[in-house]
């Protein structure tokens, strides 16, 4: 066990699998000699060689697209997108290639690959820089998006994706890499996608979040807990696709009370799924509307970043609404 | 533009001592191909306006482009074809049996009649890519199995073919930028056949040709007559030398004409003038292909009528086979779109199968594809 940060748990992991496994290659914008400007790949090509950990032109569409290529002709690529809001020119190979392509030939080919991409506020990075674009991904057929919390999780998870058959998008929440430590095992293990992690366990108030919003979260349960007495079950759903529906319905009835909670905008965000899912499902069992706490539907400001992201308070406010409701 | 290779004039002959390098059975392999394409052009534009298959892309004029590449790609080299190559597949042996069920979207297509017509998929007996409709999303495709091939040490050249229209594409910069920055063994070959859909390359690019972008990336390049099996034969088999040396890709440009529309719902009339038609009816590339044979003295007219016959009977029979292969069923929405299915997925489908039972299943419609 080493008591790591999260973005040292990412670099551990990517180790661990181009020790493992001689087909994983690891390449994108900078992450060579350099390391990735947050170092998540830094010592892969001192240790591994410039063949197997690389900087590529800067070229989203084109980092996906031969990574694509890669992953059908037998390599194993995990790709870096330096930031989530650069990913854009390569939604047309996410989407309509990568993710399609398996269906489209009848698993004759295949894209086996990982797309990593640190997303979400917390740096002031102003609009380009702290983007949660997930939604746009959940919602394509044939690709799996993963986002972790902590650092078990973030090498656990990013060893499983990177040995699943198909395309993973795999969005590290930058604000936590050098916020959250952990014990991570050494060596091999993974973490199966598509299940929840129970934050901690709660009988008034159900909270479902993931990534950088869990610790937001647990503060705001903590609050509520000290403040009121409320027992907050707080999910972190970890895979948001395939989501682990019946995880997220079997939490929903336990209290009866949801809030649900992304940095993401409301509009059709993830949070929409979680609460659609739930009316169809177990309506029967609510005691009070659900309450969405997200990012505002406006761009990203900078230097008001901090009214825009959830925080304690306004999760402490939707805690108190569904309870009191 | 590029000075044009061309080998075999427009009556056929080529210069004293010439050596395509092909036996006679070899260089009869290559005419039947031609022949077996323009069956299947034929056909399908019957099975077209008999509505008994939606769509169709022709490949008139083509050809030589379609079969000469072809011919310089080993089985162990991988094809990344765009929509109009029917004659690379054809030439290595992709039954036309197969290609017809995908024309039919039935039970026996790669693609489980998930994709429209044309849009093959194939990893026998050669890797012919499945094919994509977005342009030139496939030029990065190849660039990254280019370099796994590289990483293994193999000798095997990935043959990434794409029209004028691709050139103006993210996917051919990306594409040629990375393949030659990593010295990836593949092919570029833009096969300028004048039009994108309606498109005309002076709309296209003000460049002088499309060979020419090749020099920006540091890539050699060759302009060839694409009417001429033996030109672009050659200028791809100098290619894939090239790149299974370890030398790195180049771009070829086949200058070449479609004499049919974009595809069986297009009509080329209304765009282009009748003049340029009838200056490139008089290029043809069978019938050049034909005269080259003829002065070897391997063709006959006897030789000919048979073989047409036989490949429109091969191509009919096909047909038939195909239409008489049931549809796909209706689970085969549901998988392949993960290695395993999801529940969700799962759930979705369970759902349709017992709505269907309950309901009937749904009506078809009338839809047409407009392009």
């Amino acid at each position: 066990m080493a008591n790591l940060t999260l973005i040292q748990a990412v670099n551990d992991g990517l180790k661990v699998a181009m020790r493992d496994d001689d087909s994983v290659v690891v390449f994108g914008e900078d992450v060579g000699p350099k390391g990735g400007v947050f170092l998540a790949t830094e010592g892969l090509t001192s240790e591994f060689g410039q063949e197997r950990c690389f900087d590529t032109p800067l070229s989203e569409d084109g980092i996906i697209g031969t990574a694509i290529g890669m992953a059908m002709n037998g390599l194993t690529p995990v790709t870096e997108i330096q930031f989530q809001d650069f990913i854009f020119p390569a939604f047309d190979q996410i989407v309509s290639e990568a993710a399609k392509l398996r269906y489209r030939s009848g698993g004759q080919y295949t894209a086996p690959m990982v797309i990593r991409t640190p997303y979400g506020g917390g740096i002031r990075g102003g609009l380009y820089h702290s983007q949660s674009g997930e939604a746009y991904f959940a919602h394509t057929a044939g690709l799996k998006v993963v986002i972790p919390s902590t650092p078990y999780d973030a090498k656990g998870l990013l060893l499983a994706a990177i040995k699943d058959p198909d395309p993973v998008l795999f969005m590290e929440p930058k604000a936590l890499y050098r916020a959250v430590k952990g014990e991570v095992p050494e060596g091999e293990y993974t973490v199966d996608l598509s299940t929840l992690r129970t934050v901690q366990e709660g009988r008034d108030v159900t909270v479902y979040c993931y990534g950088a919003m869990v610790p937001v979260v647990e503060k705001a349960a903590a609050q509520a807990k000290e403040q009121r007495g409320i027992d907050c079950l707080v999910i972190d759903l970890r895979t948001l696709m395939p989501l682990d529906e019946e995880g997220v319905i079997e939490a929903a009835k336990q209290t009866g009370r949801v809030v649900v909670v992304h940095e993401a905008p409301r509009f059709c965000g993830y949070g929409a799924e979680i609460s659609a899912l739930i009316a169809e499902r177990c309506i029967e069992y609510m005691e009070a509307p659900v309450k969405r706490v997200t990012g505002f539907d406006t761009p990203f400001p900078n230097t008001l970043e901090h009214h825009y992201l959830p925080d304690d308070r306004r999760v402490l406010d939707a805690i108190e609404a569904v309870y009191d409701f | 533009m590029t000075d044009m290779l061309t080998v075999i004039s427009p009556t056929g002959a080529t210069k004293k001592g010439y050596d395509a390098g092909l036996s006679d059975e070899e260089l009869l392999h290559c005419y039947r191909s031609m022949l077996l394409v323009r069956s299947f052009d034929e056909i399908c534009l019957k099975l077209q306006r008999s509505g008994r298959i939606g769509f169709s892309i022709p490949n008139l004029g083509i050809e030589a482009t379609q079969v000469g590449a072809a011919s310089a790609m080993r089985k162990t080299d991988w094809i990344f074809p765009s929509y109009r190559d029917f004659g690379m597949a054809l030439y290595h042996g992709i039954k036309p049996v197969d290609m017809m069920h995908n024309m039919f979207g039935n039970a026996e297509d790669a693609a489980k009649g998930r994709q429209m017509p044309v849009h093959f998929s194939f990893v026998d007996p050669i890797h012919f890519y499945s094919i994509s409709s977005p342009i030139g999303t496939h030029l990065p495709h190849a660039v990254g199995a280019a370099y796994a091939s590289k990483m293994r040490k193999e000798d095997t050249v990935h043959l990434v073919s794409f029209g004028d229209g691709g050139t103006s594409s993210s996917g051919f910069h990306s594409g040629m930028n990375f393949a030659a920055v990593w010295k990836a063994p593949v092919v570029f070959l833009c096969q300028n056949n004048g039009y994108a859909i309606s498109c005309p390359s002076e709309d296209q690019t003000a460049s002088d040709g499309y060979a020419i972008k090749a020099q920006a990336y540091g890539m050699p390049h060759q302009t060839v007559d694409g009417n001429d099996l033996f030109a672009v034969r050659d200028a791809v088999l100098a290619a894939a030398e090239r790149a299974r040396k370890g030398e790195g890709p180049s771009m070829i440009e086949a200058v070449t004409f479609r004499m049919g529309g974009h595809s069986t719902s297009d009509d080329p009339t209304k765009y282009v003038p009748k003049e340029v038609v009838e200056k490139w009816k008089k290029k043809d590339p069978v019938e050049r292909f034909r005269k080259y044979l003829q002065k070897r003295k391997i063709w006959t007219k006897d030789l000919e009528e048979t073989m047409r016959a036989e490949t429109l009977a091969e191509i009919d029979a096909a047909a038939k086979t195909a239409e008489k292969t049931p549809g796909p069923g209706l689970e085969t929405i549901f998988s392949d779109v993960f290695a395993e299915v999801p529940d969700h997925i799962r759930a979705q489908g369970e759902f349709l199968f017992d709505l269907s039972k309950r309901r009937g299943e749904a009506d078809a419609g009338d839809g047409e594809f407009p392009l």
